[in-house]
């Protein structure tokens, strides 16, 4: 039963991950109706951000008040919120160069795009932070908490705040704001929306820098429970966070973090029972079992196409 | 046809002119390289087994620039040409075929990680062409033929002494194992393990699996907990093993975790920290040992690479040097037959002690047990063959 629990904990921790880069890939897609492959990429810059900044006792001529104090909850936060910022700055910078000269042609030109972006960024980043592993700073004071058997440590408590108030924030600004108003619109229809005074392209800019931000928090979040890094560390947990986003029904925001808590969850059984080397395998047999099943995901709503 | 000839009869000179510039170009190169021998070295200088092939690539250019500036070998001086493979599996067999094919080495040295050093072994065998692997325990890489040679013991020699070393040393009679099964390293040491280690009266109650640049091991982790053991082996390498012990010291497991050469690296320290309290591994070499020839190879690391201390694989690479410099003096030349049965031969002293080839290929020699203390490797002891 606590071995139970245990992973149970382990589960939720690794799924809330998933579920924040999940949401950057459903906020994308519900409004541009395309797969933004670079963002997995985005996650891994927001870890290595993270990096840098954590780093910034070792920068030794900086004056003193200048300096992000190390391992401590102010700290941490702040570290956290420039790299949601820088990599919000990224990911608007990325739709205006590649996807936005694109805007009118099929999303198969943009998913290809997408795909190039994310190969450029791999390999940008093994040039400039070197493709060799790097030991994570713990940017929040660490602790393990031992409860009758079953140990939390404070990074997955820290995660699992981190990635609710996020959701809480993002279902605010999506329902209760013109932006989050104009985005819905955005999505239901394109064109009624511009003419009712949107302008697309800004409410597309937001689009990506709120996904973007989520990622560079989730790469962050991900590196303080997993302390390595690597420009290729990516590739994976975005791939798992995709699946996560087509379970839960794409486009869909509660069920990307469904989608995300359950990729986690399972993972985590599987890994953990005999037939730990399936792990992988099974993740992607639940997308091919969802696409053909279920193509619309748990929380999807069928929607016919107009021909 | 008449308008045809014109063209043609313009193209022949140039087409010879052309053919005799091509040949006396290859004519003069040849004349010019034989004063050098060439030597390729294939070594995993960048990636996630960067630091083995760092170190392993220091130690060789140690042994060149010792070797060169003392006057060559039969006169001539050794030409290292050096390839990175980016510790990934494909890489080393195109890196080893240009060595060959396009560079006209006589011989190649390399690498540190088993899975890559056969990837090449079976292109040198095929070409004929002598291959010493530093340190690749998997005993598959010289069973590839008789071409390939290693500089260090293998892994049934390292899976028993690490299977003695549990039962006697830690006294863990029931082990629990976490084995990479995407690398051949690992799936070797972990059979090599099991076999002497059940012979002798312990029992695997748990065996866990993993893959490399996995990052989340909380799952397997927390099944070993559940089981209870008295003692972990993990034989991997150290980007995982340093994630492994965190996360495993995180959920509460405090029973001591041990493994082999893998986990010889700097960065072990760097991602494991403090977590790392109570593990050991099995080595090749210690700086720490207090022998003339291990002094003196780490005074001279020291002075060339601003006071850094050489480890294992910088010993082996040094050595593996040693070993093909010996072999050509004996063979008088670089003929790749005579070069090979002197390489077969080989029975030099070096960083690591003596290196004496067995009829297999492989060098049967003395190990050590490292331990960490205080965030500080620290030398435990000798095991003899």
């Amino acid at each position: 039963m606590i071995e139970f629990l245990q992973q149970l904990i382990n589960g939720i921790s690794l799924g809330a991950i998933y579920a924040l880069i999940a949401l950057g890939y459903t906020m994308v897609y519900g409004v541009l109706r395309f797969i933004n492959f670079a963002h997995s990429e985005v996650f891994m810059v927001g870890a290595f951000v993270g990096y840098y900044f954590g780093h910034m006792w070792d920068w030794k001529h900086l004056p003193p008040w200048l300096i992000i104090p190390n391992n401590s909850l102010w700290g941490g936060t702040l570290v956290l919120f420039i790299a949601m910022l820088i990599c919000a700055i990224l990911g608007v910078v990325i739709e205006k160069l590649a996807y936005r000269p694109l805007r009118n042609r099929s999303t198969l030109t943009v998913l290809i795009t997408a795909i190039g972006v994310s190969l450029l960024l791999q390999n940008v980043g093994q040039l400039v932070f070197g493709p060799n592993p790097k030991a994570y700073p713990a940017l929040f004071p660490q602790r393990d908490i031992v409860l009758g058997g079953l140990t939390v440590s404070t990074n997955q408590i820290v995660v699992l705040c981190v990635t609710i108030i996020l959701l809480l924030a993002l279902r605010f600004i999506v329902m209760k704001t013109r932006t989050g108003i104009a985005m819905r619109a955005l999505s239901f229809n394109p064109t009624a929306a511009s003419l009712m005074g949107i302008s697309n392209d800004v409410v597309i800019s937001l689009t990506f820098a709120l996904g973007s931000a989520l990622a560079a928090a989730g790469g962050i979040l991900y590196a303080l429970n997993y302390p390595s890094i690597d420009p290729l560390m990516g590739t994976l947990p975005g791939l798992k966070a995709f699946v996560a986003a087509v379970l839960g029904g794409i486009g869909n925001l509660p069920g990307a973090a469904l989608g995300g808590l359950i990729i986690g969850i399972v993972e985590t059984f599987v890994r953990g029972s005999r037939w730990s080397t399936y792990t992988d395998a099974l993740v992607f047999s639940i997308l091919i079992l969802i696409l053909l099943f279920r193509p619309v995901g748990l929380l999807g709503k069928f929607q016919a196409e107009k021909v | 046809m008449k308008y045809c000839r014109g063209p043609i009869l313009l193209i022949a000179p140039l087409l010879l002119l052309l053919c005799t510039t091509a040949c006396n170009k290859s004519g003069g190169g040849s004349s010019a390289e034989a004063d050098t021998i060439k030597v390729g070295e294939f070594a995993s200088l960048t990636g996630s087994e960067a630091t083995f092939g760092q170190s392993s690539h220091k130690g060789t250019v140690l042994a060149i620039d010792q070797i060169n500036s003392a006057g060559g070998v039969l006169g001539k001086k050794i030409d290292l040409i050096s390839e990175d493979d980016l510790s990934k599996q494909g890489e080393s067999a195109m890196i080893v075929k240009k060595f060959i094919s396009r560079d006209k080495v006589v011989a190649i040295l390399g690498e540190v990680a088993s899975g890559r050093s056969l990837e090449a072994a079976k292109i040198c065998q095929e070409n004929k062409i002598p291959q010493i692997s530093p340190s690749s325990t998997n005993p598959k890489v010289t069973e590839t033929g008789d071409y390939i040679f290693r500089t260090c013991f293998t892994d049934p020699f390292q899976g028993k002494l690490l299977a003695d070393f549990g039962l006697s040393t830690l006294k863990a009679k029931r082990v629990a194992m976490l084995t990479d099964i995407a690398s051949p390293y690992s799936v070797g040491l972990a059979q090599y393990f099991k076999e002497p280690f059940l012979a002798g009266g312990g029992t695997i109650i748990v065996d866990q699996k993993y893959s490399s640049h996995d990052k989340d091991f909380k799952a397997q982790l927390t099944a070993i907990k559940a089981a209870n053991p008295e003692a972990i082996f993990v034989p991997g390498y150290y980007t995982e093993v340093g994630l492994i012990v965190l996360q495993a010291r995180q959920l509460g497991i405090e029973v001591p975790i041990f493994g082999g050469d893998g986990w010889e690296a700097e960065d072990l320290l760097q991602i494991g920290g403090d977590s790392l309290t109570n593990t050991f591994y099995s080595t090749h070499f210690s700086p720490l040992k207090d022998t003339p020839e291990v002094q003196n190879f780490v005074k001279a690391f020291q002075a060339k690479f601003n006071g850094e201390i050489p480890d294992a694989m910088a010993a082996l690479g040094y050595d593996s040097v040693l070993m093909l410099a010996d072999a050509i003096k004996r063979a008088g030349g670089t003929d790749p037959a005579k070069l090979r049965d002197a390489l077969a031969t080989t029975d030099i002293s070096g960083a690591t002690g003596r290196t004496k080839l067995n009829e297999h290929r492989d060098a049967p020699k003395a190990a050590v047990i490292i331990t960490v203390e205080n965030d500080k490797f620290k030398f435990l002891r000798d095991v003899q063959p």
